[in-house]
């Protein structure tokens, strides 16, 4: 974390809590900033992340809009390139479907195409993840849809804390900036440090520091990564757990150094396993640890299956700490 | 270009400025034209000749610090808000010097210093950008205003819908400018476009007009009025300006006639041509005599080759530069 306080006063905070605080703390600190979607007024979102924020800050700066996702995002494109950083809220990471064109092929193009001229600092905040019964269309996580488009920068918070400082220094960003909140971390607590911080993208984190094996978990799967590293070390395997926390940009070096310390690496990554995040982690880990492995790189990822209904088949499609634990057994013990 | 401050009746140096900057455009698409038939232009452009009247209508009724967005043929757009010839041939060729140092051509030039947020190749896709910009003039307090064109093609996009219904609901100082050139590509609006264009955007309460944009005098005429209105905070309106696309839908597009007669093109250039129009305007009203316009023209002609000659000579980027501006 960079400009932490040095006698730091630490808050026990949920993950939803830690991203009301940096919005608030944005909002009060720069007049440019308001936040823009459906329902983010005084209803606070469904999830109630946003509460307080319009009493506080009034309904100019924190605007209900109409239930128009390409809309409100081709809307922030343009107010961004004049003067304003808009904070558009997409409820369900499944509706990044309906903004593709505003966030592919405007705010991603913008500052190349016009040669540098136009800046599009607009921060999209959206969701991902399963096991919340919401069925096919509220449960995917579509990070790797927009890490794919060059232009765009791409964050995917698991603790409190690096919420609070990544959503801060992405409002701060001349750049577009998809920040993706997993939905089951919003009720999560961690440790917060009280006051102004921001930790800067492409620093990747130990979670957990370990010896026999590399664990790169993304967003909620930190937790389920963390949870089989207590699992393996009952059994005497040390595992090394490191959050990539942005994928674009993605510290390279932070996930090769640690592979290269450990000799092994698994990927679990909440996406589907198909061309997925998880495939780019593994493949930048083959390419620069390749010499220093002793096993081939594994991915753990979401089935790929439309997410089901049905508890019992959704929670068969993703990665568990029972699995993450089993395939490290087999790394470590060949 | 400014606008006279009240009154929009169009006297002598209005008009005679506005046909210099449309014989500007005129030129400026027949030299495009050459350089793809030439093949010195990499790709392949879309030519606005015949729809003069409307950019230059429009946005001499704007501010240079008022902000338009334009289309995959916005040529006349970027001229008429004040770019500079020689820049823009640079672009087209690729060339550093150009307004997007060659990253963008034809279909993508922004001159934010005119306030000219670029143009755009997903038709309707800055309809967004136009309401945003509008929202960001509001909230700062500004007076500015922002223009949307758009062809008549992009009433098939939902985006416009979704931008009209908050420019009404947040009264945005936006005007949404539909240039009905009769073809969506290849393929004559009515085939395509249901019920009445008008009655779009008054289901959302927007303010609307409907111009000859072949009538230089009659759009900036309609234009300054709602400029006038957006300023005062009275909120968003459309108009839609008829016109005629001279050349095919791009300037590969030259077999047209499975889609419309060359009678048809005949009858829009003989009768309803925007140039001659004007031009016989100030000549009936003795604003200009013939020798005068022809003056006008030669002017236009030698700002383009001095244009044309800069942007040949100048140089490509160097490769080095594909990885710039990827990011901030």
């Amino acid at each position: 974390m960079s400009s932490a306080p040095s006698a730091q006063v630490v808050l026990e905070l949920t993950f939803a809590q830690a991203i009301n605080a940096a919005l608030k703390e944005e909002l009060a600190r720069d007049p440019a900033v308001f936040i823009l979607g459906e329902d983010v007024a005084e209803a606070g979102t469904p999830f109630k992340v946003l509460a307080g924020l319009v009493e506080e800050f009034g309904p100019e700066r924190v605007l209900d809009s109409p239930i128009s996702e390409a809309g409100i995002t081709g809307l922030g494109v343009g107010a961004a390139m004049t003067g304003l950083r808009p904070v558009v809220d997409i409820m369900f990471g499944d509706f990044l479907t309906l903004v593709m064109d505003q966030l592919a092929n405007q705010a991603a193009k913008t500052h190349y195409m016009s040669g540098g001229k136009l800046n599009v600092p607009l921060t999209l905040r959206t969701t991902m993840g399963a096991t919340r019964r919401s069925a096919a269309q509220h449960s995917q996580s579509l990070h790797a849809w927009v890490a794919h488009v060059p232009g765009l920068k791409v964050v995917l918070p698991s603790t409190p804390a690096d919420a609070k400082g990544l959503l801060k220094t992405a409002i701060r960003d001349d750049n577009p900036v998809v920040f993706i909140e997993d939905k089951m971390d919003y009720a999560v607590k961690g440790e917060v440090p009280d006051g102004e911080y921001t930790i800067p993208f492409g620093v990747a984190d130990v979670k957990r520091p370990g010896e026999d094996v590399t664990v790169v978990a993304t967003s909620s799967m930190v937790r389920v990564a963390l949870a089989a590293a207590e699992q393996l070390e009952a059994e005497g395997i040390s595992a090394e757990v490191i959050d990539p926390r942005t994928l674009v940009p993605l510290d390279v070096n932070g996930l090769v150094s640690s592979a290269q310390k450990t000799g092994r690496a698994i990927v679990v990554d909440e996406g589907h396993r198909g061309y997925g995040a998880s495939a780019e982690l593994a493949a930048v880990i083959a390419e620069g640890a390749f010499w220093g492995l002793d096993a081939p790189v594994r991915r753990l990822a979401a089935l790929d299956v439309p997410i089901p209904f049905s508890p019992p088949l959704e929670d068969a499609t993703v990665p568990t700490p029972d699995l993450v634990a089993q395939t490290a057994r087999e790394l470590v013990r060949g | 270009m400014t606008a006279t401050a009240s009154g929009t009746a169009v006297g002598a140096e209005l008009a005679l400025e506005m046909y210099g900057r449309m014989t500007l455009i005129r030129l400026f698409e027949e030299q495009a034209n050459e350089l793809y038939r030439s093949a010195k232009m990499p790709g392949l452009t879309h030519l606005y000749i015949g729809e003069e009247g409307v950019a230059v209508g429009v946005c001499s009724a704007l501010r240079r610090d008022d902000w338009i967005t334009s289309t995959h043929r916005g040529h006349g757009h970027c001229l008429a808000k004040g770019a500079e010839p020689g820049r823009m041939f640079a672009e087209l060729l690729g060339k550093e010097a150009g307004y997007c140092r060659g990253k963008g051509g034809s279909m993508h030039i922004a001159d934010h210093e005119n306030g000219n947020l670029g143009a755009n190749a997903i038709v309707g896709g800055s309809a967004g950008i136009a309401t945003g910009a509008a929202f960001s003039a509001k909230r700062r307090g500004a007076d500015q205003v922002a223009v949307c064109f758009f062809g008549e093609g992009a009433l098939g996009q939902g985006l416009l819908y979704e931008v009209m219904n908050m420019a009404s609901l947040w009264s945005l100082p936006v005007i949404y400018v539909c240039e009905n050139n009769l073809y969506n590509e290849y393929t004559h609006y009515l085939e395509v476009t249901a019920g009445d264009i008008l009655a779009r955007p008054r289901a959302f309460g927007l303010e609307t007009r409907e111009v000859d944009g072949q009538d230089v005098r009659a759009v900036y005429a309609a234009t300054a009025e709602l400029v006038e209105r957006a300023r005062a905070g009275a909120g968003p309106s459309f108009l839609l300006a008829n016109t005629y696309r001279y050349h095919g839908h791009h300037v590969g597009d030259v077999d047209r006639s499975y889609y419309r007669t060359k009678e048809e093109e005949q009858l829009w250039r003989d009768e309803r041509d925007p140039l001659a129009l004007l031009g016989s305007w100030l000549e009936e009203q003795r604003h200009a005599t013939g020798e005068e316009l022809r003056r006008i023209e030669e002017e236009a002609r030698s700002e383009i080759e001095r244009g044309l000659a800069f942007a040949l000579d100048a140089p490509f980027p160097d490769a080095s530069q594909v990885t710039e501006d990827v990011y901030v």
